[in-house]
């Protein structure tokens, strides 16, 4: 799950990574970055479909996220070896 | 009055809070533990969730403390009408539990700040602001990260329409300025309250504030917000 500032929102720990390092050091194309916060989760589930709505049933009912401030992306792999 | 003063591990505002009410003739505070979903002894006025770091701000400042047993019982309490304050991480909480809407997000400086600031009373129509007056200027500390008030722009609108926002941080002289917004937040705002006006989230600190002695004004005007659980909006004094 990536839990990061919706668009429009500022997210002034990227904005210091890009001001203060990436174009003081000659990346000048990079145009933007956001931070954000990655919680990856390991589910037992019969299929990657339902894992994903289990996690997301999770981040809705607990508010892992504010919705107010922030959007989560959730992706889904499998765990290797398993 | 009873009040009850929610601790989480993790608080560090909360026997200061008990100190400051204890200072306030009528109010009777109890510390009750997080864990507690019926509330110590029952039968409070008044509940507050103080300042600190509970379950050291882990995922997000508020975030966890939420979804303590306690906040059921804050929640039934506030569905009540009963005044709920929460200063600081308890506005955090408060936030995160939905009780007041919104997000407090990092400051935009990204440090945590730490210093006294003016906050202008901007409605007194809560239970936190009814002895004060609009417009009074009040001197209180900050001290916290995660502080800069969003709501996306039209939730906002309805937020400063409904007159929600409860205090805001401005100059000496009550001027709200870029200079004197210490955390990015959005239009200057320090505190909010919820439709009701009996649930009120600040970030200052008024029980760090609740003594002429603690002030580097020599003002008390800490107790001035926790006493007026005290007035009824009016300027009548509570039985």
């Amino acid at each position: 799950m990536v839990i990061s500032n919706k668009p429009g929102v500022r997210e002034p720990e990227g904005e210091t990574i890009l001001h203060d390092l990436v174009a003081k050091s000659g990346f000048e194309q990079v145009e933007s970055i956001r931070a954000g916060k990655y919680l990856r989760v390991k589910v037992v589930a019969p299929d990657p479909a339902s894992a994903k709505k289990l996690v997301e049933k999770m981040c809705n009912e607990l508010r892992i996220f504010n919705p107010a401030a922030h959007s989560c992306e959730v992706s889904i792999g499998r765990v290797p070896g398993q | 009055m009873r009040v009850a003063v929610i601790r989480f591990p993790g608080s560090n505002c909360d026997l200061d809070m008990m100190a400051a009410l204890k200072t306030i003739k009528g109010i009777e505070p109890d510390l009750v533990w997080h864990e507690d979903a019926a509330l110590g002894r029952g039968g409070y006025g008044a509940v507050i969730l103080p300042g600190g770091f509970a379950f050291a701000d882990r995922l997000r400042a508020g975030a966890i403390a939420a979804n303590s047993p306690a906040m059921a019982g804050v929640k039934r309490l506030a569905d009540r009408g009963v005044p709920v304050l929460g200063v600081c991480n308890g506005f955090q909480i408060l936030v995160e539990s939905g009780l007041l809407p919104g997000a407090l997000l990092r400051n935009s400086t990204l440090k945590f700040v730490c210093k006294w600031t003016h906050v202008r009373v901007e409605n007194t129509r809560t239970p936190f602001t009814s002895g004060l007056s609009e417009g009074q200027v009040l001197s209180m500390p900050i001290a916290h990260g995660e502080g800069r008030f969003f709501l996306p722009h039209a939730e906002l609108a309805e937020l400063e329409k409904n007159g929600q926002v409860a205090f805001r941080y401005c100059d000496s002289s009550g001027r709200t300025t870029p200079g004197s917004n210490p955390t990015g937040t959005l239009h200057n705002i320090a505190g909010v309250c919820n439709k009701a006006g009996n649930v009120v989230g600040l970030m200052p600190h008024p029980e760090r504030a609740a003594e002429a002695l603690l002030s580097p004004l020599g003002h008390p005007d800490g107790a001035l917000v926790l006493s007026s659980l005290l007035v009824r909006s009016g300027g009548r004094r509570r039985a």
